[in-house]
């Protein structure tokens, strides 16, 4: 076996792993080069539009696999990630709106615009801190991660699993949504947050930027990757799985398994705060609607498509369905609902593992944890 | 000008002379009677003197008398400057005027408005005249007109006005005129400076004695003070509990929608344990049926909104069965992939109804006798439509409790949820078992929508809008129980109307959110957990 090998390096072994990382890597590069060295002209040429497109749909798969990391491997479906994903994209939005300054329509250097318009005297206190870009990253972790924690420390304490689980996650994200709806709120109601002029001192809207963002997103899915990796493929991991297939038989054996869950579903959540933070520079805005419980249904259809439980599935899922979304939304967007739902049904009708379960080639070993949930009997409720 | 003046007096006599020849003789002496000497006088009278000519009239107990003054009221009563006559007009728009004869009531063609000397009035006459024409409908035949005049009149009295008040209430025969009467009586006296009427004041609900009542407590008479303040503070504390019953029953209204909504997806969830994303879009087709319906009986809304009952649930129930058959049959024992696939078939539905009907909400009419409200007194009035749904909640929960408990299907499904295999080797055909309560279950959502239908927009979101809270409500009350159902969808609903008032409805419903998810950590099997085997998950 592999116990003399440090867990933090056993990903790397992998072949799976090894593959997608430089599938990965090897289309970001042909992006930056098509997009740097062809001529605009050319049939070839990547314009800096469709490089952020890729960008967007990169955090999507970050996403996609941090949903993944809990409905695969810990037999959690969530239908609240959307939430985590948009406290992320709120933080990054916060700091961005604290960088326009007084470049904004009133010119107010402590206020954003929708503060003034609103009749806001001063900057609420949640607000504080967000002008300084080292404290809005940390709270693009910390925001959605202690979310996780409370509303994870509730559930799992109380073994609220299944569909339950499933359920009131949504209730969660619909209860931010109407939240975040409000004016009152603070986090400019209906509109969202929009307008953003720079990060980090680089101007949002030049091309250089965009590519800058757009390795950023690749270089963060690529580690997100590996420290899913990491987890499942460590001693954690699979105790995780244990509680996915028989959540009772292994605390009979002596796991403490709502520590396991709500480790793992609190990373989940970081890691789709942070594909939340990385969207908003990308695509501009970030607005009440990233709370949909619509949205946060949808990544676990991206999941299901792309094969739950191997991580790389929930990338290309994620990536066809959002491709996918694009070509029909523009060439027919009345059918573009219909092509979803028909997904939904196909999918969990036709193929129950996903692309992924059309590809066992890529399959190391069979005791490698990447095989489908046998039979989820015990999410069977009443 | 002279020349065209007599030229289209000239045109107007032509015009006028034979019809208006005629007329004088039908009507022979009649109209030369005491109304064209009222008029006359009202006419020629100075502005002061006119209050008196005003309430002579009223007092002339002329039937015509209301049609003069209200005209009077408007300006639209005038005299025709050559033959003395006094006509009412009706339509002044252009340089001919329709008119018609004001004591005979009888048209009288299109008079040129030069030859119209209208009666002028001024904003003093006409708020007496206010009071004059309410005091005249107290004197008519037909009880209900009396009663609004009564109550047209309250906080108003002068002095004049309370003298004929106390005359009439000696003939009145109507209890409820009658007391309005006194009351209008008690307001103007307590504002005399009366104490002895304060006291008849004290239960009063509406407005006027409240004001009446406040403005004397702010006065001098230290009397008049501890008196006023007593009779408002009993109003105000029978005022509280109006408002509490008034939030009572927009909760119960706003319960009884969420039970009608989720009512269905107990069945289907509760008790067969299939998660239906999509029984919220079967709520809209129920919703849609009743659209459909009223479009292929027009002018007949309620007939349209009665055949819609079984319409809307026959369309539910067979859809529901469509759905079984094609996708859910195939995910026995997986619930959450039953989940994603069901939500997959919501999105279909709504697509299909934004393509096919349109993506804009349809208006369904109410009916005449579900609109309106009934009115309890005066600080409280009970709408009639919610009063209907409050109704049809209860009785179509009835009617699946009689079928849960006393039928054989009934009895089938309780079996097949308890124990399948047992229930199979019963005898029992457990997949037309799922079939029927799929079935039922879809019905009932169908049901809700024809009731949603009456109170809500009809659109191709309706069903989302209801999706999440019917699925809170099941799973408060816990799953499988019916009783728990109603429960937790009344109470909920009631917790929603009473945090509405100081918390604001988008507000009140992320705490009723919140409150859920936290009572699901203390209770994960809701309010009436299931005992035995059943409840194993």
């Amino acid at each position: 076996m592999q116990s003399s090998q440090s867990f933090l390096a056993r990903p790397f072994t992998e072949r799976s792993t090894q593959l997608f990382l430089g599938i990965l890597f090897a289309a970001m590069a042909v992006v930056t080069v098509l997009h740097l060295a062809v001529p605009e002209g050319s049939a070839l040429y990547v314009s800096a539009y469709t490089i952020t497109l890729l960008g967007k749909y990169l955090c999507y798969a970050l996403l996609a696999v941090a949903v993944d990391l809990v409905w695969g491997y810990l037999g959690i479906l969530s239908l609240g990630h959307g939430a985590f994903f948009a406290l992320g994209g709120y933080a990054m939005g916060m700091y961005l709106m604290r960088q326009i300054g007084d470049r904004g329509v009133y010119g107010n250097p402590d206020l954003p615009d929708f503060m003034v318009f609103l009749n806001w005297q001063e900057l609420p206190w949640y607000w504080q801190g967000f002008d300084m870009a080292w404290f809005a990253f940390i709270m693009v972790l910390l925001a959605p991660g202690i979310l996780a924690l409370v509303f994870g420390f509730l559930a799992f304490r109380s073994r609220v699993t299944g569909v339950y689980l499933s359920i009131i996650t949504q209730a969660l994200t619909f209860a931010l949504m109407l939240a975040f709806f409000r004016n009152e709120m603070g986090f400019g109601g209906n509109n969202g947050l929009t307008d953003f002029k720079d990060i980090l001192g680089f101007d949002l809207r030049t091309d250089a930027t965009r590519m800058g963002l757009f390795l950023a997103t690749g270089v963060a899915l690529a580690i997100g990757y590996v420290i899913c990796r990491i987890i499942v493929t460590s001693k954690l991991g699979r105790v995780s799985v244990a509680c996915r297939d028989a959540e009772a038989r292994t605390r009979f054996l002596g796991y403490r398994v709502e520590r396991v869950q709500l480790f793992v579903f609190a990373v989940s959540a970081m890691l789709a705060g942070v594909a939340g933070a990385l969207y908003v520079p990308q695509v501009g805005i970030i607005n009440p609607s990233e709370f949909s419980p619509l949205f946060s249904i949808e990544i676990v259809v991206w999941v299901a498509l792309g094969g739950r439980a191997t991580l790389y599935g929930a990338v290309i899922g994620a990536l066809l369905v959002n491709y996918a979304k694009t070509v029909f939304t523009g060439v027919m967007p009345d059918a573009w609902l219909f092509a979803l739902g028909a997904l939904f049904v196909l999918v969990t009708v036709f193929l129950p593992k996903g692309i992924a379960g059309l590809l066992p080639s890529l399959k190391k070993k069979p005791q490698d944890d990447d095989s489908t949930p046998p039979s989820t009997a015990k999410e069977v409720t009443a | 000008m002279s020349i065209i003046r007599s030229l289209t007096q000239w045109l107007f006599v032509c015009c006028l002379a034979l019809p208006l020849m005629a007329q004088a003789q039908a009507e022979s002496q009649p109209a030369g009677d005491n109304g064209q000497a009222l008029l006359q006088a009202l006419a020629d009278s100075s502005n002061a003197q006119k209050g008196q000519v005003l309430s002579d009239i009223a007092k002339s107990g002329d039937e015509r008398a209301r049609d003069w003054l209200e005209a009077f009221a408007s300006g639209k009563l005038s005299r025709v400057e050559d033959s003395g006559q006094f006509v009412i007009v009706l339509e002044n728009r252009g340089r001919n005027w329709k008119v018609k004869d004001a004591l005979t009531g009888e048209s009288m063609g299109e008079i040129s408005r030069r030859d119209l000397d209208n009666i002028r009035i001024n904003n003093a006459l006409r708020r007496e005249l206010d009071g004059i024409l309410s005091v005249i409908d107290l004197t008519v035949d037909n009880a209900d007109t009396r009663l609004e005049a009564a109550r047209a009149i309250r906080g108003r009295v002068d002095e004049a006005m309370a003298e004929r008040i106390t005359t009439l209430l000696e003939t009145e025969s109507d209890d409820r005129v009658s007391d309005v009467l006194s009351e209008s009586l008690a307001i103007y006296r307590v504002e005399q400076g009366d104490v002895a009427s304060v006291a008849q004041l004290s239960g009063s609900l509406n407005t006027e004695a409240r004001a009446a009542l406040t403005t004397v407590a702010r006065g001098d008479d230290p009397a008049m003070v501890k008196a006023a303040n007593e009779a408002l503070a009993s109003i105000e504390q029978k005022l509280k509990w109006n408002r509490a019953a008034e939030t009572l029953y927009f909760g119960l209204s706003l319960g009884s929608v969420l039970v009608l909504a989720a009512i269905g997806l107990a069945i289907t969830f509760g008790v067969m344990g299939v998660i239906n994303m999509a029984h919220g879009e079967l709520i809209m087709l129920g919703a849609y049926t009743t659209w459909g319906m009223q479009q292929l009986l027009p002018g007949q809304p309620g007939l349209a909104l009665l055949l819609s009952i079984p319409a809307g649930f026959m369309v539910a129930a067979l859809a529901g069965i469509a759905i079984e058959r094609s996708v859910i049959q195939f995910l026995k024992g997986r619930p959450l992939e039953t989940l994603l696939a069901t939500f997959g078939i919501s999105l279909i539905l709504q697509q299909l109804v934004r393509t096919v009907i349109s993506p804009l909400n349809r208006t369904v009419i109410t009916p005449e006798w579900m609109s309106g409200s009934i009115m309890v007194n005066e600080a409280l009035s009970l709408t009639l439509n919610r009063l209907y749904i409050i109704g049809f909640a209860l009785i179509v929960f009835a009617g699946l409790m009689l079928i849960m408990r006393k039928t054989r299907l009934g009895l089938e499904v309780r079996a097949v949820t308890q124990n399948r295999a047992m229930a199979r080797s019963m005898g029992i055909k457990a997949t037309k078992v799922d079939i029927m309560t799929f079935a039922l279950g879809s019905g009932v959502a169908g049901l809700a929508g024809v009731a949603l239908s009456q109170i809500t927009n009809v659109g191709p979101n309706l069903g989302q809008n209801y999706i999440i809270d019917s699925f809170m409500v099941v799973v408060f009350g816990g799953v499988g129980n019916l009783w728990g159902t109603l429960l937790a969808g009344l109470s909920l609903g009631t917790i929603n109307q009473l945090l509405e008032p100081w918390a604001g409805a988008v507000l009140a419903k992320i705490v009723v959110l919140v409150f859920i998810i936290l009572f699901i950590q203390k209770r994960p099997r809701g309010l009436f957990p299931q005992k035995g085997r059943a409840a194993e998950g």
